[in-house]
């Protein structure tokens, strides 16, 4: 469903993704898992049509993303890991503009949005503006909004970030249960190995924008010797805390290409 | 058709909450209008030009939907930074339908502050000479408003962040109000200002409007109708091919 060869993506001088190369089957649980500023942001922004690679080639059920963008769009749902929607629109607003985008037909789309809006508790809240939500809230809002449309594709980019434990109870039960009965192929980052390890069919372990393995999460312990996921990580990316940034001459350099285009 | 009309309502529904910007947005062109009106009319009269006011409030009016409709091509910068952006890019609509419900949905919000401001000079003492043009005026004021919103998209397609608005403010927006008639006579100026000033688009847009409702054109409405027309098109395209390549 995807397959990415030799991807590269470059800022100036720093290469954030340095030619990765990974397939996720149809149907299948892909979880990306890396340090902060592994890569694994841009990755999904150049499967989604929001980047454009340096060089490599990318496909989603068969299409390039960078070419046949519309027909990409149509076959991916993303929730992002920041925040995207509009603080000026209500909770109900920001999903039915969401659902218009997305073509989503207007009688299940009422429906639709009830159902998820009291899935993650958001009902009662639904004609208040965004700008009045808790951080939690806009999240919950976020991952509903994600959900509204059935995509064959979910990405799904630190999606639990800030959540409490009911709410990413939920999401990943609602995730799992579109993933067998819809056949949804799931691609998603996190942190938490835990939640990795309860529902990632595959994992691949992605450090300064290079793979260094890929496996099942069984795989992965064994291959490491470790009883956990989590010690699994830490072996296979060391345990040093990312520069999160690329150098300051980098972003000098961005700030020029600013002026210069 | 759905993607256009929700993303048109957007426009709309952030402008009709924002009360307080509306206050604010209308300050402008009362103060023009008063001090300017008020404070150069007689000199004005005296030139043998008639009334300033008369003269002045078509320029007015053309000030606020210029502003109106630029900003509200600018606002993708905000819409970038506060992320939403990237919800209306990654949507399965093509980026020109996109464009096209931002710039109508800006287009409209300039319509509607241009009406207020309509009232607030009928209210300062200004008149239409002929009812039948005002429909024209109309026109005009939508010519402006999509010229205007797509130079902002285009501008806010390619700044990356807030830092390059000031200089937009100051060196393009302002300069485009000045030297465009709205509030001196095109007639007689020194040869480098007029030829300035006929480049400048808003000078047509001022000049329709003018024409329509104070009955006083220089270039004359024909030549007003087709410069803007030509430059609505052209700007679009750009707008929309900029905003084509938008990357995040
Ligand atoms: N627009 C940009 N310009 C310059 N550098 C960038 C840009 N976007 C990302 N980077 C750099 O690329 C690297 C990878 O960033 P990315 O956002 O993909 O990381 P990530 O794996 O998602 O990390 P996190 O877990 O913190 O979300 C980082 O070093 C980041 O600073
Ligand atoms: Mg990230």
């Amino acid at each position: 469903m995807i397959r990415v060869h030799d991807l590269v993506k470059t800022f100036g001088e720093f290469r954030a993704v340095d030619n990765i190369s990974f397939q996720v089957e149809k149907g299948e649980i892909f979880a990306f898992l890396g340090p902060n500023g592994a890569g694994k942001t841009t990755t999904i922004k150049m499967l989604t049509t929001l980047l454009k690679p340096t060089s490599g080639r990318v496909e989603l059920d068969g299409l390039n993303p960078a070419v046949k963008q519309n027909e990409a769009r149509q076959r991916f749902g993303i929730v992002f890991q920041d925040p995207s929607l509009d603080s000026e629109l209500t909770g109900y607003e920001n999903m039915d503009l969401h659902g218009v985008l997305y073509h989503v037909p207007r009688k299940i789309r009422i429906e639709r949005i009830e159902r998820l809006l009291k899935l993650f508790e958001l009902w009662e809240r639904r004609n208040d503006r965004i700008k009045q939500f808790s951080g939690g809230m806009k999240r919950r809002l976020e991952i509903a909004r994600g959900l509204l449309h059935t995509p064959k594709i979910l990405f799904l980019d630190e999606p639990t970030l800030g959540l409490d434990p009911q709410s990413r109870n939920q999401l990943w039960t609602h995730v799992k249960n579109l993933n067998e009965s819809e056949q949804v192929t799931v691609f998603l980052t996190t942190h938490y190995m835990d939640e990795a390890d309860r529902v990632a069919d595959r994992i691949a372990v992605i450090d300064h924008g290079r793979i260094v393995a890929q496996g099942s999460p069984a795989e992965l312990k064994e291959q490491t010797s470790s009883d956990s996921l989590e010690q699994a990580f830490l072996t296979l990316t060391g345990s040093s805390i990312r520069d999160e940034s690329a150098g300051s001459a980098d972003q000098l350099r961005q700030f020029a290409k600013m002026w210069k285009r | 058709m759905g993607p256009i009309y929700i993303l048109w309502l957007r426009e709309l529904k952030r402008y009709v909450r924002s009360r307080a910007q509306i206050a604010a947005s209308l300050g402008q062109p009362l103060l023009y209008l008063l001090a300017l009106g008020f404070g150069l009319g007689p000199i004005f009269q005296k030139s043998g030009h008639g009334s300033y006011l008369q003269f002045i409030a078509p320029g007015v009016i053309a000030m606020t939907v210029l502003f109106t409709s630029i900003f509200s091509g600018i606002a993708l910068l905000w819409d970038r930074q506060f992320g939403f952006l990237k919800e209306t890019l990654v949507a399965p609509v093509p980026r020109i339908t996109i464009m096209i419900g931002r710039t109508l949905g800006g287009a409209t919000v300039a319509m509607i502050q241009g009406v207020l401001v309509i009232i607030v000079c009928l209210i300062a003492g200004f008149r239409p000479v002929n009812l039948a043009a005002v429909p024209l005026a109309f026109g005009f004021m939508l010519l402006i408003a999509v010229v205007f919103g797509a130079l902002g998209t285009a501008i806010g397609s390619v700044l990356q962040d807030m830092q390059g608005f000031q200089l937009i403010m100051n060196f393009l927006v302002l300069p485009i109000f000045f030297l465009s008639g709205a509030l001196f006579p095109l007639t007689n100026l020194p040869k480098a200002l007029g030829i300035v000033t006929s480049i400048d688009p808003l000078s047509y847009g001022v000049d329709g409007l003018r024409g329509a409702l104070a009955g006083i054109s220089h270039f004359g409405p024909a030549i007003d109708l087709s410069v803007l027309c030509i430059l609505a098109a052209i700007f679009l395209g750009i707008g929309s091919f900029l905003f084509s390549r938008i990357q995040l």
